[in-house]
């Protein structure tokens, strides 16, 4: 077998508080589908027969509960529970994991959407016999108003900075801004491998990472490791140019430094050792090079290759913050061709849904309603003359008559009052907001909320 | 009377069961003599139309001839009076149960007896020629498979006008590569259906190129492929890739990375329930080759490597245990490579270091792996020489060859091909490698080979060929055109301050970039080839490849 598929569904959504307070992150409907059903569909596109989903008990059930996650879902998906609370990094996950990894895989998050040829990424991993291969993509900015956004948007998420080589393909350097605080460094090494580097900032990681089994094992050895993205990531992009054992370092000669060069050392036994004279034989004899100018092999003779795939044109996003939420649920519809309105729900002639929204099985839409670029989901009801422009509402909403509903997130099972008049608002699950009542521009969410910190 | 009824019910019944091949039709010849003009007609017919659905309409036509039995019967009762006993026509074809059955019902009347005799036979010619056809067309199928070193993709006898990206055309060869597979599995018992993903030909082909594919480096042959290979092995598919990309490129290079491939397939292989290991491995190679295929053609070395492994495979004993099989197997593969490979590369250095003389400038071409290695040992014993280095567009592979021997110390020149008439008279030997040594003394080898040689000749350098002995292939071919590899197009562009003339190439419409990769230099201007057989003229090729055959 060439790859496995691991899906990491685990994570809290953090940057996303108000509307995962309730709902687990991975069931978060985008398009009316759960948001992880959006991986598990590009994995089977593509001809995986089997995930390993590591999650939560609660998503857990639900993947064997819910019909669209069901039915939908034709390949084996093997479920790992962790316990919510001991927050567990992604990599100490695949550190838990370990014994059901046999060959080299693909981690998929499970907040990500795309409909990225996945072949380009696994390409490069396997052409170049690569350590690592990582899928990003150029960030969209989002130009939707975001619901409870006071004052204008910050500066948001930290930047990526990303060193690429001339092809574009190699990955050279990658730090985050919060790493950086006197400066970008770079080392000379690196430098002279390679003397022309591309440092893009725009990008967006979309947490796909092809990854040799030997970094796996790696981790086993190095409990530090916690994150794949924070730390993983970046040490093996530095360690593709750090020298090798052979040169000996005596200036620091602590044991933490001999700990790590022997975990240095682990990883290039662990992903040279497999390296068969015969395929030593055919790099010499082959006449190509990555590179040209200066004197040294293919590859500069290194064993660790990060490789990252940049996408030009496409839809790739990771629903992790508000915004993103937004957006996604703007343009996932188009990645499949349901109806928009699903047949089971009921929707009465004297009502007006808009082409651009999607309306979810079981639904109620009753007259003089109008419901224009919006996703409703399942079993909600929409009582009469209630007006829905720009918004999301999740499952099992009651809207009562009269409402008027504008750029508005409604999670699951809230309840609109009659009359109300929503404008930018988050209205969190459960909630009810009460009728005549005008909001603008606010987050309403229970009170047992306001206590977590 | 009943009884004999009975008893022919039983024994047709005993008869179709068996192999109905052709004998319910011989018995209904021999029952039908008294029928009608009609019946026999329809019979005629229904014969025709059991030959063609032999296979799969088995139950309904033999439903048929059943229902034409009691039919049949019925007029022939009362002429089959004569008792069970007679003795039956000799009918050549038939079992003991249709002999007996023909037996039951044999007329009295000798006219009509050999009349039945006569159609017996041509019966039985018919069936039997009609089953040597179908092995034939089995034998003609696995024909293309068993000689990969063809470059032709396209069905044998092809009228001239049909190009290669002509529909009809692709769809042939679509069903083709899905034929190899299933003819592949032994007599379609168990067809896999291996469908190996057909690559489509990328812009507009020089009209005299046209027979040959053009694939473009941008749809790798993996977009078609599921992404954790199930249906080819791994490390195929990586490797179908590295030959795509060019990763591994150079015709020792890419046999070494194909015999590792195999090594690796051979051992994550099992052999599955009611097979024999020597058969099911050759089928299990077939559409991993043909994917190869796919991303880039076969080199003649490939095609002679390929031969050896499946000679082995077929050669083991059947009652060889799997792991020892498949030990043998690697070992074979591992003595292969250190034959042919390294250790004739030795000899081949060992010889050509006679024909390096101190002060001697040498040319080469390109980068052939084993010249860089004949000079690199030539300079480790010590020997005095500069070495120019001659260059091409668009693969430019000499800086390879440049880095290569700079690196080891030796003095390099460096030239592109149109200085090549500037820069001979310096020269005093020319050393060039060979992708092929083809049957009549041609050399196949890398375009812009024929024009060194033929340059040098007018300026009479000796010429001298290095080539292993397991490149030599039985092809022959006079030109570059009518086998060749036509290469990505879009490589010749170039941007040179910031422009890109040819851009948009495919806009214009008289306008085609051809990308050749491979050209022949005939033997009159090759002075000596340096085997590990020894330095032999460029005609006594054949000679070798006849010696060879007679080892194997």
């Amino acid at each position: 077998m060439e790859l496995q598929a691991v899906l990491m569904a685990a994570g809290g959504g953090s940057r996303m508080m108000d509307l995962t307070y309730n709902t687990p992150k991975p069931l978060l409907p985008v398009g009316n589908r759960p948001l992880i059903w959006y991986p598990l569909n590009l994995l089977e596109r593509v001809g995986f027969e089997e995930v390993i989903v590591i999650t939560t008990k609660e998503v857990q059930k639900a993947l064997s509960t819910d019909l669209r996650l069901k039915t939908d879902v034709k390949m084996k998906l093997d479920v790992v529970c962790i316990q919510e609370e001991t927050d567990m990094g992604t990599a100490d996950a695949l550190r838990h994991i370990q014994q059901k990894i046999k060959t080299d895989i693909l981690v998929v998050s499970c907040d990500l959407i795309t409909d990225v040829a996945l072949h380009e990424v696994v390409d490069l991993f396997r052409a170049h016999n690569a350590t690592l291969s990582m899928l990003m993509s150029k960030v969209h900015e989002f130009t939707e108003t975001v619901p409870g956004q006071k004052g204008k948007k910050k500066g948001g998420e930290q930047r990526d900075f990303v060193g690429v080589d001339v092809t574009g393909k190699r990955l050279l350097f990658m730090a985050n801004e919060a790493d950086l605080e006197e400066g970008l460094v770079l080392r000379k090494s690196i430098m002279r491998k390679h003397p022309r580097m591309l440092i893009k900032t725009g990008l967006l990681d979309a947490h796909l990472y092809c990854l040799k089994r030997s970094v796996v094992d790696f981790l086993v050895h190095n409990k530090s490791v916690t994150s794949i993205r924070g730390e993983l990531v970046p040490y093996l992009v530095r360690k593709q140019f750090s020298k090798s054992l052979n040169s000996p370092n005596a200036t620091e000669d602590s044991e933490k430094n001999q700990k790590q060069q022997d975990a240095h050392n682990n990883l290039e036994l662990l992903s040279t050792g497999k390296d068969e004279p015969l395929l030593q034989l055919a790099r010499e004899r082959s006449c190509w090079n990555d590179h040209r100018g200066d004197m040294s092999e293919a590859y500069h003779g290194g064993k660790l290759r990060c490789y990252v795939h940049i996408m030009e044109e496409g839809m790739c996003y990771r629903v992790n913050t508000l915004a993103a939420y937004i957006e996604a649920n703007r343009v996932a519809p188009k990645l499949f061709d349901d109806p928009s309105i699903h047949p089971t729900a009921v929707v009465t002639e004297r009502s007006l849904v808009g082409s651009d929204s999607i309306i979810g099985p079981y639904c109620q839409i009753l007259e003089k309603t109008s419901i224009k670029r919006s996703n409703v989901g399942t079993s909600t009801t929409i009582k009469e003359k209630v007006k829905i422009i720009n918004s999301i509402i999740m499952n099992g909403v009651t809207i009562e008559e009269g409402c008027n509903i504008q750029g508005s997130v409604i999670c699951n099972n809230a309840v609109i009052g009659r009359g109300a008049d929503i404008k930018y608002c988050l209205v969190g699950s459960g909630q009810r907001v009460e009728p005549e009542a005008e909001r603008t521009n606010e987050v309403i969410v229970g009170s047992d909320q306001l206590m977590e910190i | 009377m009943a009884d004999s009824d009975g008893r022919q019910i039983d024994s047709i019944n005993h008869a179709a069961d068996g192999d109905g091949k052709g004998h319910g039709i011989v018995r209904a010849k021999t029952e039908g003599k008294e029928l009608t003009k009609e019946e026999k007609q329809r019979l005629r017919k229904e014969k025709k139309q059991h030959k063609k659905n032999k296979k799969d309409d088995k139950v309904p036509t033999e439903k048929e001839k059943e229902k034409e039995k009691p039919s049949v019967q019925a007029p022939s009762k009362p002429v089959t009076q004569s008792p069970t006993h007679k003795a039956a026509a000799p009918v050549p074809v038939s079992a003991s149960a249709s002999e007996s059955l023909a037996a039951a019902e044999k007329p009295v009347k000798t006219k009509a007896e050999l009349r039945a005799e006569r159609r017996a036979r041509q019966d039985s010619e018919r069936t039997s020629k009609q089953g040597k056809k179908e092995g034939g067309q089995q034998s003609t199928t696995s024909k293309p498979k068993a000689s990969p070193s063809e470059l032709q993709p396209v069905v044998k006898r092809l009228p001239e006008h049909v190009q290669v990206d002509d529909p009809a055309a692709l769809k042939k060869l679509a069903k083709k590569l899905e034929r190899q597979q299933k003819s592949g599995q032994g007599c379609g018992l168990n067809i896999t259906g291996v469908k190996v993903p057909l690559r489509s030909d990328y812009g507009y082909k020089v009209s005299l190129f046209s027979h040959l594919h053009q694939y473009s480096r941008k749809n790798p042959p993996t977009q078609q492929i599921s992404i954790p290979a199930t249906v080819i092995h791994p490390s195929v598919v990586r490797l179908g890739l590295q030959y795509s990309q060019g990763i591994i490129a150079g015709s020792n290079a890419r046999s070494v990375a194909l015999l590792h491939a195999f090594k690796q397939v051979i051992q994550d292989y099992s052999t599955p329930p009611n097979e024999e290991l020597s058969r099911d491995l050759v089928n299990k190679l077939s559409p991993y080759i043909s994917f190869l295929s796919q991303c880039r053609p076969l080199s003649a070395s490939m095609g002679n490597a390929i031969k050896y492994i499946k000679k082995e495979i077929s050669n083991i004993p059947s009652q060889c245990k799997e792991e020892e099989a498949k030990g043998k197997l690697q070992e074979c593969i591992d003595s292969y490579v250190n034959e042919k490979i390294i250790l004739a590369s030795e000899a081949i250095s060992k010889y050509a270091i006679e024909k390096i003389s101190n002060g001697d400038v040498i040319l080469v071409y390109g980068c052939s792996s084993l010249v860089n290695h004949i000079l690199c040992d030539a300079f480790e014993k010590q020997r005095k020489f500069r070495v120019i280095v001659v260059d091409s567009r668009p693969r430019l592979e000499g800086r390879e060859a440049l880095r290569r021997l700079v690196k080891k110390g030796i003095r390099c020149t460096y030239v592109l091909i149109s200085a090549l008439s500037y820069i001979l008279p310096e020269v005093s030997k020319v050393f060039l490698g060979a992708h092929a040594l083809l049957a009549n003394g041609y050399v196949m080898s890398r375009v812009g080979t024929s024009q060194i040689a033929l340059v040098a000749k007018a300026y009479n350098v000796p010429v001298l060929v290095c080539c292993e002995t397991y490149k030599f292939c039985e092809r022959v071919q006079t030109d570059s055109f009518v086998s060749n590899e036509l290469d990505d197009p879009d490589d010749l562009i170039v941007t040179r301050n910031g422009k890109t003339h040819l851009e948009n190439w495919q806009t214009v419409k008289s306008l085609g970039l051809l990308n050749l990769v491979y050209d022949v230099t005939p033997p009159d201007f090759v002075d000596l080839v340096i085997t590990d057989l020894g330095m032999i003229p460029c005609t006594s090729v054949p000679v070798v490849l006849r010696v060879k055959n007679v080892d194997q």
